[in-house]
């Protein structure tokens, strides 16, 4: 008797808990709702800062189209997408494993110029050995970067998001003395700029076949790639729940015998990893060298990106691809509506805001909501 | 004042926390309202004090009907609450913690702290809960921390207490004068309202007993009356067994030798104080004390959490004093941590993950870096059954599962493999007299099947139904030892350190 109860009680605990109403409008919804407020609250600034009605409809036309109006405007928000997407994933595996990483923008500084290094030095290897290397090279020394923060926590108890900001500041300054010195900088140059990167570690060009001047290129399936990768990370490894019962509860981890010190050396250096890979892409394709702005300011954007994503690989990949098509519409937006592209920043902050306190996504549109219920 | 409750219901959802609850309490009377965990006792208590609104029924005081918009409605009404965990502000003086939100002020409108002491020592000479106003709150034991919450609620004039499992956190000595304060305010004509699962607590202080169980009323009782199985068989719904069933033990090989352990707490101080033991196996060797007498620290040097200062932790015959935490898992040492929610479970992890939380590197569930979650979710399935969790996946979040069947899970982790030795802290802490049962029987069964099982409890009873030996911890050291028929007065006084210094009981 006792035999086949097991097996009807088995059977039915091993389904799957029900996605709740609750739980999409908490994953489709609010983000969906975040967005399209901030585009409406970004259209009142417009319109109290004395921009007519045509030209804020003008700009958001010009912001649809420069995002996903053509082959060309997708081509712009994929390749704005692979880096956020890249250094996204870094942070949400941070967050994840409960650590505030602020350092992506030192560790894409820092795994950019290494990835540069390589890309102009060694010229005449192959494409197949030159470019793996180079990528390689960005993901050793962004990890290698943010290992330094995840060390110092784990030795020391200090705080990552202290540590993570110094390595920042360091590495900006880093980047700006290594620009302006041999074997970085430009021979007959002045100016901090780096030598520029040869062919053969360039990441190549997907669609010039269509039009030569787009330019998306092989970093989107790197993107794709890590965000395989990450997923497996996390949710199907040993490694990935180690992470994750660190961040959720430390106390937890130790008890259940994982060594809580190398783990967050491991996190850290997973971030830092995608990080670098994220500095090195914007190094290896559309810039083709290194120059004091040319994160720029990925490693905070990404921030972003990450939250809005919910720390999940596919979350991220999706607001990646959102604060992408912003940045490329915002730039058409710019140069076809005349609206200042500062407005993109700012509807990217409303939108992070909103993700944040989805409470007043819920106050703002509360016809759309299920009442909320209130927990014993 | 008089309070009645008529017709109440109460839903959350599809779940039905009150239905058709009808409840009187009168002044000059302690009501005991008893009820198993997710009976519906708080959230009737939060309908009378204005945090819910009920879906229907009526709120009648003094015959007239009532509606509470917000918690301070009930607070004018005259209804307050003493909370399970204190609202205070750890940092303020008790005068300031007591007059929070309702400051007497001065002619200046600024804030009259001299009329505040003196208010909070009028209203601890009239009830007899005598406190420094001037104390941090953070300086003070748990128990003086209660009697500030309780002066809060007289300060803004109630004259119905309602109290959420007040002694969950006190030791005995707190508890007896607790119910003193209750008495005493009883005895000066406050309706009092107790809140608990603890059938001799209710039995000795309230005046007439309410039952809850699945958000009904299902029975009222005498306490002069009434015995500790009736309440039981009210609260749970069938007969209950309290007295643990078992055998004499049949000790066997010592398992685990403890020599002259000594090992300091987070804030530095000699926590564990040259204590030494050994258990054997097939037996149960129970620890009393009351809380933070060394029992945690104890607990975490033998399991591998806590480096020892000195002295040795044996296992199996081998020095293990340095071996690491899943080292000794992996030597057949099961741990079932005393804060389950600290570090017992993960609540944000599904009760597959929290299955395998200290054994998901096992080649059972994983190989190479890649888990097996396949043989995770068939694993978890099988001592989901086995050990009575109850959740309807087990895919359902840890967070979602009562207090019992969290613990029911961590038993499962523990036991559902091959080990020697068990080291059970606070089993059964805050649960209900069901989950209570079961857990007692499973130790029980361990011990039956040879492992050797080491029982660190506060609860008095739980140590005395379940260990073979009874150790006695106090300031660190072992002080006594008695066997499993000793007398319960002989055990309490070696708790509370008699015999041990000349300086008695703690505060």
């Amino acid at each position: 008797m006792s035999e086949s109860r097991v097996d009807q009680f088995s059977s039915d605990v091993l389904k799957r808990v029900v996605i709740t109403r609750f739980t999409i409008e908490d994953l489709v919804l609010v983000p969906l709702l975040a967005v399209i407020i901030a585009l409406v609250l970004g259209g009142l600034i417009m319109l109290t800062t004395g921009v007519s009605p045509n030209a804020i409809r003008l700009s958001y036309i010009a912001l649809f189209q420069g995002s996903v109006g053509s082959i060309g405007a997708i081509s712009e928000t994929l390749t704005a997408a692979i880096p956020l997407t890249l250094c996204g994933l870094g942070i949400a595996v941070g967050f994840r494993a409960g650590l505030f990483n602020i350092g992506a923008e030192g560790q894409v500084i820092i795994g950019g110029l290494a990835a540069t290094f390589v890309g102009f030095s060694f010229a005449g290897l192959p494409l197949i050995i030159h470019l793996p290397l180079a990528l390689l090279a960005g993901a050793l020394f962004g990890a290698l970067w943010a290992s330094i923060s995840g060390w110092l926590k784990a030795a020391t108890g200090a705080h990552e998001v202290i540590t993570t900001i110094m390595l920042n500041l360091i590495a900006v300054k880093l980047l700006d003395f290594l620009l302006r010195n041999p074997p970085f900088q430009k021979l007959g140059r002045s100016d901090p700029i780096s030598k520029n990167i040869v062919e053969s570690a360039s990441l190549p060009k997907l669609l010039t076949w269509i039009d030569p001047t787009y330019r998306l290129h092989a970093g989107i399936l790197l993107a794709l790639g890590a965000v395989a990768l990450i997923y497996w990370l996390l949710y199907r490894t040993t490694v990935g729940f180690e992470f994750r019962a660190s961040g959720y509860n430390p106390d937890a981890a130790k008890y259940a015998g994982m060594k809580s010190g190398l783990i967050i050396v491991l996190v850290m250096a997973c971030a830092g990893a995608l990080a670098g890979l994220a500095g090195s892409n914007q190094v290896l394709s559309v810039l083709g060298r290194a120059s004091p702005s040319f994160s720029g300011g990925v490693g905070f954007d990404a921030i972003a990106v990450a939250l809005l994503g919910r720390s999940h690989p596919v979350g991220v990949l999706l607001a990646g691809l959102l604060f992408g098509a912003l940045q490329a519409g915002g730039r058409q937006m710019q140069v076809g509506a005349g609206v200042n592209i500062d407005l993109i920043v700012v509807i990217q902050a409303l939108i992070i805001f909103f993700i944040a306190a989805p409470i007043l996504v819920r106050a703002a549109v509360p016809w759309l909501f299920s009442k909320p219920q209130r927990g014993s | 004042m008089e309070v009645e409750l008529r017709g109440i219901t109460k839903k959350f959802g599809p779940v039905v926390a009150n239905s058709d609850v009808n409840l009187k309490i009168r002044p000059g009377e302690i009501l005991g309202l008893l009820g198993e965990n997710g009976a519906g006792k708080s959230t009737l208590m939060n309908i009378l004090s204005g945090l819910y609104r009920p879906d229907s029924g009526e709120i009648f005081l003094d015959g007239k009907p009532t509606y509470f918009v917000g918690a301070r409605d009930a607070i004018i009404a005259g209804i307050g609450m003493v909370h399970q965990h204190f609202m205070l502000v750890p940092v303020f003086t008790v005068a300031e913690n007591v007059v929070l939100g309702v400051e007497p002020v001065g002619p200046l409108d600024h804030l009259d702290l001299e009329k505040a002491r003196a208010q909070v020592r009028a209203i601890g000479e009239e009830h007899g809960l005598e406190v420094d106003p001037d104390a941090l709150i953070e300086e003070l034991p748990v128990g003086v921390q209660q009697r500030v919450e309780i002066i809060k609620v007289l300060f803004r004039s109630a004259s119905v207490l309602i109290f959420d499992e007040p002694t969950a956190v006190l030791t005995p000595q707190e508890v007896t004068e607790f119910f003193e304060i209750v008495r005493s305010l009883r005895d000066s004509g406050k309706a009092l309202v107790f809140i608990t699962h603890k059938l001799h607590e209710v039995l000795e202080v309230a005046d007439r007993i309410n039952v809850l169980r699945d958000g009904k009323v299902v029975g009222e009782a005498d306490p002069k009356t009434a015995t500790d199985a009736e309440l039981a068989e009210m609260m749970v719904g069938r007969s209950v067994r309290f007295d643990v069933e078992k055998e004499p033990a049949k000790p066997g090989a010592p398992l685990l030798e403890v020599k002259g352990l000594r090992t300091a707490s987070e804030r530095g101080d000699l926590a564990v104080n040259d204590v030494s033991f050994t258990i054997h196996a097939g037996e149960v060797v129970g620890i009393a004390g009351v809380q933070g007498n060394g029992q945690t620290e104890l607990v975490e040097a033998i399991t591998g959490l806590r480096r020892p200062e000195s002295g040795t932790v044996s296992f199996l015959g081998r020095d293990a004093t340095k071996a690491s935490a899943r080292d000794r898992h992996n030597m057949g040492m099961a741990h079932v941590p005393e804060d389950r929610l600290k570090s017992g479970i993960i609540k944000d992890f599904n009760v597959a993950e929290n299955m395998v939380l200290d054994a998901y590197y096992d080649r059972r569930f994983s190989s190479g870096i890649n888990l097996h979650w396949n043989d995770v979710y068939r694993a978890t399935a099988e001592n989901v059954v086995a050990f009575d969790v109850r959740t309807p996946s087990i895919f359902n979040i840890a967070d979602n599962l009562s207090g019992g069947n969290q613990q029911k899970l961590v038993v499962a982790r523990e036991l559902s493999r091959e080990i020697r030795l068990l080291i059970a802290a606070q089993p059964t802490r805050g649960l209900d007299v069901g989950s209570i049962e079961y857990i007692h029987k499973r130790i029980i069964q361990a011990r039956d099947a040879g492992v050797g099982v080491l029982i660190v409890s506060t609860e008095l009873d739980e140590i005395l139904a379940l260990s073979d030996r009874i150790l006695v911890m106090y300031r660190g050291r072992i002080v006594r030892e008695f066997p499993a028929q000793a007398d319960i007065a002989a055990i309490g006084l070696a708790m509370a350190g008699a015999g041990a210094h000349a300086t008695g009981a703690a505060a």
